[in-house]
């Protein structure tokens, strides 16, 4: 302690209080405010750096997600419409075939109607040709008989006869 | 990496140019003497570990001559008394000036008269006057180059930072440091709110005891922080940064422990009390101490070698120099993070909040 005590200079202790609180002033105001600033700017810049590059991540994620989502719909859509098609497909089909068949029963009918038609007047025609071709001959026949008396009362008395029987 | 490697390199080259002063020294003298040889040694090693008035940086004992310079000496006696330390022709004679004669005795200044009489006292303390001595010496010199140069660098540090967010230079070997003290120590120590405050003093005390260290391991001779003036300024600086920013809190920690039964509190305050003044006188004396004796045990291996005189001894001596020197870089880094560090826990013990009683 004693040598401690005798060792004590107070001009060196008066320079070192001096010297280093000039010093401490200084460095603070040109080097450890700028420094320290520096620094923990550049810090926060890392950090929101890292915080942007982590939210661009998370973004993508989820923008491939939709992504997925989307080509799923549409896949899910194409494949409706493939069905859908397909369906119309068969439906068209099976309609023309239901109005071609119609459309055929139709004229079948229609022939058919036409054929009955023809027949019936071709039956009536005949029918007419046959009744004025039977006067056509009872003329004759008629004519022939009644050319003499005779003949004229056989008819009448046979007719007669008839209507008697009638 | 790079540059802890050229402090390497530099101690190595300084170190084998000094022994090289020093063993023409030894040849001069043509019969050792061993006794002579050993009072010489321990006068130089005592002659080193104390501050100076010059810059001597290697001495030629068989001519008595001096390689260096002299400082400026001031003195308040009767006035200021300014003159160079060349007048006292490195303690050999009394120095004149303006009418008043100075002597130095052991590196220390006293007035007396044109004869240079020095009378001791039962103590072995001389009885004259110690006029008040504000001298410019070797550690003065040595705080105002420290201080330049960091100036310099941090400085310059921050102009880099300016130009962009990376540092280019020396400022990329300081920058780690820096931040591991603002990580490591100011911020587990004072918390996160409140170490703003003791950056710069925590940053400026680091580097300035680090720098001041490594120079002392220069064959300078340089014993700055193994100076109790100096350590004890530094300390003081802590203690009361430490006494000012003490908060409620820290007052009623050291007055009236909360938590404890009222004769205890009574008990405890006078050792709290004492405790708040022993932390800083800790301070004080760890890094003296701690400077002080490597400086102490450097000096006497260096001596050593020429002690022994023979290779065998001499080689070993060296090779156990060599790694003292090693450690003692260690020890140079060691204690300024122990001073920077402790420093940090007082501050952190005077604005801690916290509201469980224990």
């Amino acid at each position: 302690m004693d040598k401690l005590i005798n060792d004590f200079s107070f001009g060196l202790f008066f320079w070192q209080i001096t010297l280093f609180l000039l010093l401490l002033i200084l460095l603070k105001k040109f080097a450890w405010k700028p420094i320290l600033n520096a620094l923990n700017e550049r810090e926060e810049g890392i950090k929101n750096a890292l915080d942007a590059a982590e939210n661009a991540k998370k973004e993508m994620e989820s923008l491939n997600a939709d992504n997925e989502r989307i080509l799923k719909e549409a896949r899910a859509e194409r494949e409706n419409l493939i069905k859908e098609a397909r369906e119309i497909k068969t439906k068209m089909i099976a309609d023309a075939k239901e109005e071609a068949k119609a459309t055929a029963d139709d004229m079948i009918t229609q022939a058919q109607e036409a054929i009955v038609n023809e027949k019936k007047s071709a039956i009536a025609d005949l029918k007419n040709q046959v009744a004025s071709l039977s006067i056509e001959i009872a003329e004759k026949v008629v004519k022939e008989e009644l050319s003499n008396k005779d003949k004229q009362l056989k008819l009448v008395e046979s007719m007669l006869d008839d209507a008697t029987l009638n | 990496m790079q540059s802890n490697f050229l402090a390497k390199l530099l101690t190595i080259v300084l170190f084998v140019f000094s022994m090289n002063v020093q063993a023409q020294n030894e040849e001069h003298e043509g019969t050792p003497e061993e006794v002579s040889l050993k009072t010489k040694i321990k006068e130089s090693i005592n002659h080193h570990l104390l501050d100076s008035h010059d810059f001597i940086f290697f001495s030629d004992t068989e001519t008595g001559k001096h390689y260096g310079f002299s400082l400026p000496v001031i003195l308040i006696d009767e006035g200021i008394q300014l003159f160079s330390s060349s007048k006292f022709h490195h303690g050999e004679t009394v120095a004149e000036n303006n009418g008043n004669y100075y002597k130095l005795y052991h590196n220390k200044i006293y007035k007396t008269d044109a004869e240079g009489t020095i009378t001791l006292d039962d103590h072995h303390h001389p009885t004259q006057v110690k006029p008040l001595d504000f001298s410019i010496t070797k550690s003065v010199l040595m705080i105002i180059i420290t201080g330049i140069l960091m100036f310099l660098a941090f400085a310059g540090m921050a102009k880099s930072f300016k130009k962009g967010p990376i540092v280019t230079g020396a400022g990329r070997f300081l920058e780690p440091i820096i931040i591991y003290i603002r990580d490591e120590i100011a911020i587990p120590n004072i918390g996160i709110n409140k170490y703003k405050k003791y950056m710069p003093y925590l940053l400026t005390v680091f580097f300035f005891v680090w720098f001041l260290n490594l120079f002392g391991l220069t064959p300078l001779g340089v014993n700055v922080t193994g100076n109790i003036a100096i350590t004890f300024a530094l300390a003081l600086i802590t203690f009361i940064i430490t006494q000012f920013s003490g908060n409620k809190n820290y007052w009623k920690h050291i007055f009236w422990m909360p938590g404890v039964p009222v004769p205890m509190k009574i008990i405890l305050a006078p050792i709290e009390l004492l405790g708040v003044v022993i932390k800083p006188f800790a301070l004080m004396i760890r890094l003296y101490a701690n400077i002080m004796a490597g400086h102490i045990v450097l000096m006497s291996l260096i001596g050593l070698i020429f002690v022994f005189h023979n290779w065998i001894g001499s080689s070993l001596t060296f090779v156990l120099a060599f790694a003292i020197s090693m450690i003692e870089l260690l020890v140079a880094l060691l204690q300024a993070y122990i001073f920077t560090m402790l420093s940090a826990l007082y501050f952190g013990f005077a604005v801690e909040e916290h509201d469980e009683a224990h």
